[in-house]
């Protein structure tokens, strides 16, 4: 475990990117919507977007730590199953949802809202509640945790840079920003 | 902060070892023999972040549960102080108490940290025979995950089949 981790598995067609997938720089989170370090990564990750534009692909697993955070494991299969009725774009939508409204109180991100968040994100929500219901992607959610435990992940958020863990600072932009430049010219040289 | 201490190695027999788990009652290595055991020394209750070691461990326990290993969590706090930290983060795996005399099991594992006062962040696959596995010291800050452990449980099963 002194050896760099690395993401297994690598990023692969099932999972959820934005952007290039040319891109010299492939920035993958493991996150919870519920975890208040992972609401305040995501701004930071938006700048990260805006200035790299084409040149960093972003991906987003599920790490719901649902002991500790009760609505964690619902929050992500409702984005799981926005994805599934309706498309990406709609899945980025809420996933944009479930981080800017989770830390807002404490029932944010209990049913009820995840439905309210669906229906906004572009479905008509009814499917979305059923699936919850009937915990219809509990076992992709929890495939994409384990991935996350065999890759290192120890918390949330983690990142990894082209597959390799970022154990940096990801709470100053400016940092995060210069790392994943360096990966970056790694990478095309 | 470097790890202050040197642990057992594979190979090594596991200390035998009684320990409080509540106010009134103990658990012994021996209460598992036959069974892998997971030993994971840690500093300390209420570290201030969401995804600790512990609560992390909390929601890997039904990976490990598919190896038959059990779970125990080793630090100097009390059991007061233990129970109060399982309830709040809803930990389904008991905490042990190096209380009394203060870290003794954790130094007999080399896994106490003098300076401090606490247990090193240290983990420990036992086989059921009683036999350390695998172990691993992680520097005192760093959460080890659980990727460790489960490749040790998968390296015993291995051995057995």
């Amino acid at each position: 475990m002194t050896s760099p981790q690395t993401l297994k598995p690598p990023v692969n067609d099932n999972d959820h990117a934005l952007g290039n997938s040319d891109a010299p720089v492939t920035l993958v989170e493991y996150g919870d919507y519920e975890c208040p370090h992972c609401a305040r990564a995501h701004p930071r990750v938006k700048a990260l977007q805006k200035r790299f534009g084409d040149r960093m692909r972003f991906v987003f697993r599920n790490f719901p730590l649902s002991e500790v955070h009760p609505h964690a494991l619902h929050a992500a299969q409702a984005a799981e199953s926005v994805s599934a009725h309706a498309n990406a774009v709609a899945f980025w939508k809420m996933h944009d949802l479930l981080f800017e409204n989770a830390q807002e109180h404490e029932d944010a991100l209990d049913d009820d809202h995840l439905v309210t968040y669906a229906r906004a994100a572009g479905t008509n929500g009814e499917e979305v509640q059923l699936d919850l219901e009937r915990g219809a992607f509990s076992e992709q959610v929890r495939a994409d945790f384990l991935s996350g435990v065999r890759s290192g992940v120890n918390g949330t958020p983690t990142f990894f840079i082209n597959g390799v863990r970022y154990d940096g600072d990801w709470s100053t932009v400016a940092t995060f920003a210069a790392d994943i430049e360096s990966a970056m010219t790694a990478a095309v040289s | 902060m470097t790890p202050q201490s040197t642990t057992l190695p594979a190979g090594a027999r596991a200390p035998a070892f009684t320990l409080p788990v509540t106010a009134d009652q103990s658990v012994s290595l021996s209460d598992f023999a036959g069974k892998p055991v997971i030993l994971a020394f840690y500093p300390a209750d209420w570290s201030p972040v969401c995804g600790d070691q512990m609560a992390l461990y909390n929601e890997v326990l039904s990976e490990f549960r598919k190896h038959d290993a059990v779970l125990l969590g080793v630090s100097v706090d009390g059991p007061w102080c233990h129970a109060a930290f399982t309830a709040s983060r809803k930990l389904h795996f008991p905490l042990l108490s190096d209380f009394e005399p203060k870290g003794a099991v954790s130094s007999a594992y080399g896994a106490y940290r003098q300076r401090e006062g606490t247990s090193e962040r240290a983990l420990f696959v036992i086989d059921g025979d009683g036999i350390i596995r695998w172990s691993y010291l992680s520097p005192i800050a760093v959460n080890p995950g659980a990727d460790g452990i489960l490749e040790a449980l998968e390296a015993l099963d291995g051995v057995k089949a």
